[in-house]
């Protein structure tokens, strides 16, 4: 089909609207590269001297190391956790009927419309109230609470696309309830789970707001201690975490986007 | 479903949780009704001054600007996600398609404030926009961008944009193509096609993508907090402030609170309306 002069013309300018928007989005993260390197405390552009200096500091800098272990522990236990419970519930709300069951989905759910401060007001004023004291597990508790719809989601749509053929022949056979459990739905659902439970830790791991009111100087997390520093510090260290968090998530996705295709993933095929 | 063998063990777990969030919630409800004892974290009696207090102007300023930072994000956020997804969708190469999935997905998997902390390094008075602009001599002086609604509002619209597009994308692949070839073959022209077949079958994504970048730009704090440098307070900011500056949780709990109304209030308004829509577009 030949094209008219005005479908060219379309052409180009959505090509030029989609460079104009995928620089948009890629601007800060150019910028904060560029600034990463500048030698000067006092940021500035173009940078006159150049120098590694701020990367350096921000490796030795122990908050940063204390907040990366903090929030590699906590991502991973709420993500286990999160994995644990909404994979359960999310089975029980697939296939069985029991009174309260909406009442029960409808609260486990909410976190997706209360706001990340009001979950870390609640569960502060609660802890103050109970006199317990500011573990790390209550920071774990709130990130359960806030991946948690995710990962039932995730599961829950595994569920529904389940062949359940597979358990009806296994159970015909005289198989017993939990072992058509262990042998036959588990596995099948394992992706789900190993998915769900990936994007539970990728959530925690970032999450600050909440984190920020219940946190102390002891179980601050990763992004809690950036926070911390940029109130303390003007210099461009920031600019150096910034880079290495990006590059790292950046790398982590194309892996992810090689073995499952995030088209796939997201649902956007 | 007469079997029941794993009903309570395998929502024992959830129980427990569905717990703790309905404990946090009367938790807030209940100290939004009670006295602030300066000086200690305990509250006092019943009463109804924390309601009173939140018509102060401070207050009332700190709900207006939420909104309209909700409104000025969700329509850029739609402008500029909405092509972006369309090209995500629609890319002919492969390669095309998996960078502009991975450039615009990204951020969603970095935090707030490696975002936010980026944005101030762009607009700050020494930042890259007004060192570039002052520059090549279009500008003498800095423009402010930081401590504006219009910083806030650029920063937030980079952090709701990657979910929107996700959305978006999901309900532009679900529109069965056969029916823009069907227009195509009858003689539509491209911007017919999209502006009577594409553009209403995704007004449902629009309308989903709408209201997660509402509830996201609402429940944003680090953005507003480090861009608006208290100079723009928002509600998030605002609770905050309460809770650690006097450590007054009842006033930061009534705060909480009427912004979770609120918040209910407009979704509800919001999914009725789409509601409405859907009726009326499927017997039209």
């Amino acid at each position: 089909m030949k094209k008219s002069l005005f479908d060219h013309l379309l052409d180009w300018s959505g090509r030029v609207l989609l460079t104009m928007i995928l620089g948009f989005v890629l601007l800060p993260f150019l910028v904060v590269f560029i600034a990463s390197f500048n030698d000067s405390a006092i940021l500035s552009f173009p940078p006159k001297n150049w120098s590694l200096r701020w990367y350096s500091n921000a490796i030795e800098y122990r908050d940063f190391g204390k907040g990366l272990i903090n929030s590699l522990k906590v991502s991973a236990i709420a993500a286990t956790f999160a994995m644990i419970a909404g994979s359960g519930f999310a089975y029980v709300l697939n296939r069985y009927d029991f009174s309260l069951k909406s009442l029960l989905n409808s609260i486990l759910m909410s976190p997706l419309i209360i706001p990340n401060f009001t979950i870390g007001l609640g569960l502060l004023i609660l802890s103050t109230a109970a006199s317990l004291p500011r573990t790390i597990w209550l920071v774990v508790a709130v990130h359960v609470i806030i991946v948690l719809p995710f990962v039932i989601r995730s599961v829950y749509v595994s569920l529904q696309n389940f062949e359940r053929r597979y358990e009806q022949a296994a159970e015909s056979l005289g198989a017993a309830p939990l072992r058509v459990l262990l042998t036959i739905t588990l596995p099948l659902l394992v992706p789900g789970l190993i998915s769900g439970a990936l994007f539970a830790a990728i959530l925690s791991f970032n999450e600050f707001t909440a984190s920020l009111f219940v946190v102390n100087q002891g179980t601050q997390t990763f992004p809690v201690a950036m926070y911390n520093y940029v109130r303390e510090y003007a210099d461009p260290t920031l600019a150096a975490v910034s880079v290495i968090y990006v590059i790292a998530v950046a790398a982590l996705l194309l892996v992810v986007h090689k073995f499952f295709r995030l088209e796939k993933v997201l649902n956007v095929e | 479903m007469s079997k029941r063998p794993f009903l309570g063990w395998f929502s024992l777990p959830s129980v427990l949780i569905a717990f703790a969030i309905a404990a946090s919630f009367i938790a807030i409800v209940q100290y939004s009704f009670r006295a602030y004892v300066p000086g200690s974290l305990d509250p006092g009696g019943f009463t109804l001054d924390n309601f009173t207090t939140l018509w102060k102007t401070v207050y009332g300023q700190a709900f207006l600007n939420t909104v309209l930072l909700c409104l000025w994000t969700a329509i850029f956020t739609l402008l500029i996600g909405y092509p972006l997804a369309y090209a995500m969708v629609r890319a002919q190469s492969v390669k095309l398609r998996s960078a502009i999935l991975l450039i615009s997905l990204t951020p969603l998997f970095l935090g707030e404030i490696v975002r936010t902390y980026s944005w101030i390094i762009v607009l700050g008075n020494r930042g890259f926009v007004n060192a570039t602009l002052m520059q090549m001599g279009f500008i003498d002086a800095p423009i402010n961008f930081m401590f504006t609604m219009t910083g806030v509002v650029i920063a937030l619209v980079h952090f709701t944009l990657p979910i929107v597009v996700v959305m978006l994308a999901a309900a532009l692949s679900h529109i069965d193509m056969n029916l823009e070839r069907a227009a195509t073959s009858l003689g539509a022209g491209r911007v017919r096609v999209f502006a009577s077949i594409t553009l209403p079958l995704s007004i449902p994504g629009i309308a989903a993508a709408t209201s997660t970048a509402f509830a996201w730009t609402f429940s944003a704090f680090a953005t507003p907090q480090m861009i608006g440098g208290g100079k723009v307070q928002t509600i998030s900011t605002l609770v905050y402030q309460v809770g650690f500056a006097s450590f007054n949780f009842p006033l930061a709990a009534s705060l909480s609170l009427v912004g979770l109304l609120f918040t209910i209030a407009v979704l509800a308004i919001f999914n009725t309306g789409i509601r409405r829509l859907e009726k009326f577009g499927a017997h039209s």
